[in-house]
């Protein structure tokens, strides 16, 4: 079956003294040191990146690795915006059920302080339909509708979603790694500018660098000497770009596609599991996305959020975000989703130190891309 | 021994206060004063531009001494915002000031240190007997653009130095330069305003810079920071200069007169050699004062000056003379900086 045998991930943050190569390079080498790999017992690499062609000017990332890396193996890139590294886990691993005693990369990076904050929300806004682009409509535009809906449908107020910031700063803050590595309160959020209403700039994940990467094999032998967590599932789903033509607005319906199947596939309940990744680019994001996977009935979420019932301190069986999530372990769109399999992989195996969550099980990472153009769902388990 | 022997300043009466310009772009003032320790910024008149404020910087300092203005063999003028792209401002201060036409003139560009760059070449002229007499200024009168960051911090006003071998209030003991290929703060050719990388203006280009600068010029002359009575870095907010000096041991009592920029601004190439200016205003003889300018780009110019006895008869009670004022608004200083016209 196929499995997760090694992870490694840079720091996230403004890293201005590493370039797209730079941070490829370092999750690469990293995670082939730390599996005691050789570049040479991969089989192919699948890379996660969304804006090598905007920042960088650099397409043909698949040519562009090779030098690199030093291989003429198959790379693949896959671009999916924010979903791009959850991408490059999928297709890695529909790829080795047809490879078998196969051993492969998957490497999500992303570059995005080398241009200005205007340019980047640019950048970041071709992940969105043209139609709404050109009147004006931006991510946290999106969201912010998003959060207006829910807000008034469900009776919440801003509140309710400062808490999941509160709560995945404080991940944060046991994570070496994370962007952000310091506490905000209930305050802290609500003072903070707006950036679209109802969302301000503590309920925003921010722009940042890093790099992730992961080992995916289905050699029983390398399985059998490594840390190693079995791929249950990783189901992708997909749905309109354009918000105006959505079904709903309380809801991202690709993650509810991609976590029915990932679901039905992995042959667990939400129920099992112990640990979950999600995409909390904004803070309604969280909250959406418990609903939409099944965890919380939809309307109930700002409840829970509030309570913060997925903290680690909790007592519940259901920890979200060890990692700090978008929020504050940071978001290199490319490297998030290869994160958050990671951050998931290194709880199922207890490699995750300060922030290990006990007796886990079961794990789900979820990751999206262009506001629900895509999503994401990969199940893993010990 | 070479130094400085006299010195004059010009800060324009106008301010306007930080709360004025928050409350026009719906920012919460007490935050953005918080943040950037900056309380109100002094600004030039709508007929005032780098050339008159040097003028009038350059007068004070050539006041107490008839026959300076013979004896000035080099006028540099550092700005980054020079009323010409092509046309030397330095030539001009001269003819205005009547100095004789037998000297060197050039202006300089290197973000906000552009002055004291000038200022150590024009010592290493007068050093070497080249010339008897040198006269610096630093003078800008600092654009930013509407509603950015820098519009809180960005102000005018201007500075002169003369420079000579006799009758110093200032010896130069020593200097270093750090200089490194950092893009934080730029303005294109023929654009209006300066633009900036954010964050990346800290730690990697002001804090790198000025502290690599300061412990290279400690280790070259021997000294520790204890040693000096006052401490002045360049002041592009109120917060940068306070965390160098924590980085580098420094009190807040040395870097208490000098640090001038709640009240006044930025004045770009003029903002570390006003510190000075203040500084010059208590300084007692035998005091030695640590000096380190910031230009974007980047590098940083560290000095260190030893007061003489000479310092008593030319002090020229800086904060008493800024402390006539006419306070602003936005409408207005819009008009005078020439964002409206």
């Amino acid at each position: 079956m196929n499995s997760v045998i090694g992870y490694y991930s840079t720091k996230f943050g403004e890293l201005w003294k590493m370039s797209l190569d730079d941070l490829f390079l370092a999750a690469s080498c990293g995670v082939l040191e730390s599996t005691k790999l050789e570049i040479g017992q991969i089989d192919a690499v699948f890379i996660g990146n969304m804006l090598g062609g905007v920042v960088d000017n650099q397409l043909l990332l698949s040519a562009h690795i090779s030098e690199i890396l030093e291989v003429d193996i198959p790379i693949y890139r896959l671009e999916a915006a924010c979903a791009s590294g959850g991408m490059a886990f999928q297709t890695a691993n529909e790829y080795l059920k047809s490879h078998p005693e196969s051993t492969v990369l998957v490497v999500g990076a992303e570059k995005m302080t080398d241009i200005s904050a205007t340019d980047i929300t640019t950048a970041l806004s071709t992940a969105a339909s043209l139609d709404e682009q050109k009147v004006g409509l931006t991510f946290p535009g999106v969201y912010a509708l998003l959060a207006q809906v829910y807000l008034n449908e469900y009776g919440y107020n801003e509140e309710h979603l400062a808490a999941v910031s509160v709560k995945n700063h404080a991940h944060g803050v046991l994570n070496d790694n994370a962007h952000f590595q310091r506490y905000v309160t209930i305050d802290n959020v609500l003072e903070s500018p707006y950036i679209a209403y109802p969302l301000k700039v503590l309920d925003s994940s921010p722009i940042s660098d890093g790099a992730a990467a992961l080992i995916l094999s289905n050699n029983k032998q390398l399985i059998k000497t490594r840390n190693s967590s079995v791929i249950l599932a990783s189901e992708m789903a997909t749905d309109n770009i354009s918000i105006s033509k959505r079904r709903n607005l309380d809801e991202i319906y690709s993650t509810k596609k991609a976590g029915t199947e990932a679901f039905k596939k992995s042959k667990i309940i939400p129920l099992d599991v112990n640990v979950m990744e999600v995409h909390d680019c904004f803070s309604i994001a969280e909250i959406l996305a418990l609903e939409d996977l099944g965890f919380w009935k939809k309307g109930t979420g700002g409840g829970y959020a509030k309570e913060m019932a997925t903290h680690i301190d909790s007592g519940n069986n259901l920890i979200v975000n060890t990692s700090g999530g978008l929020k504050a372990a940071g978001h290199p769109v490319g490297g998030t989703g290869v994160k958050q399999i990671g951050e998931v992989y290194l709880q199922l195996t207890g490699q995750a130190k300060r922030r290990q969550v006990k007796n886990t099980k079961y794990g789900l990472a979820h990751n999206v891309g262009g506001s629900g153009g895509v999503a994401i769902v990969t199940i893993l388990g010990v | 021994m070479v130094g400085i022997t006299d010195y004059g300043f010009y800060i324009p009466k106008y301010r306007i206060k930080v709360s004025d310009i928050a409350s026009q772009w719906g920012k919460c003032s007490e935050k953005v004063e918080n943040t950037l320790q900056v309380h109100e910024k002094a600004v030039a008149g709508i007929d005032e531009d780098v050339l008159t404020m040097a003028y009038e910087a350059s007068i004070m300092a050539l006041s107490s001494n008839k026959n300076l203005r013979s004896e000035i063999g080099s006028v540099f003028v550092g700005s980054e915002t020079f009323p010409y792209a092509v046309k030397p401002t330095s030539s001009s201060l001269g003819e205005w000031l009547g100095l004789s036409h037998d000297y060197l003139a050039y202006d300089t560009q290197f973000a906000c240190k552009a002055a004291t760059g000038a200022l150590i070449s024009a010592m290493g002229l007068v050093k070497s007997k080249d010339i008897s007499t040198a006269l610096v200024c630093g003078s800008d009168k600092a654009n930013a653009r509407p509603k950015d960051v820098l519009e809180y911090s960005a102000s005018s006003g201007a500075n002169a130095w003369v420079l000579g071998r006799e009758n110093i209030i200032a010896e130069i003991v020593d200097w270093t330069s750090f200089t490194s290929d950092t893009p934080d703060f730029w303005r294109r050719s023929k654009a209006e305003f300066p633009s900036h990388a954010g964050r990346f203006t800290g730690t990697p280009a002001y804090f790198y810079h000025i502290t690599r600068a300061i412990e290279k010029l400690l280790q070259k002359t021997s000294m520790t920071t204890d040693m000096f009575a006052h401490v002045v870095f360049h002041m592009p907010n109120g917060s940068f200069p306070l965390k160098a000096a924590k980085i580098l041991n420094i009190t807040k009592e040395q870097m208490h007169q000098g640090y001038i920029v709640k009240n006044l601004g930025n004045s770009y190439s003029a903002s570390a050699l006003m510190g000075l200016v203040s500084v010059f205003d208590v300084a007692k003889p035998g005091e030695k004062i640590l000096f380190a300018s910031y230009g974007s780009g980047a590098g940083s110019d560290a000095i260190i000056f030893n007061i003489t006895d000479k310092i008593v008869e030319k002090r020229k009670n800086f904060l008493k003379m800024i402390s006539e004022k006419t306070y602003i608004h936005y409408i207005t200083y819009s008009r005078n900086m020439g964002i409206i016209k």
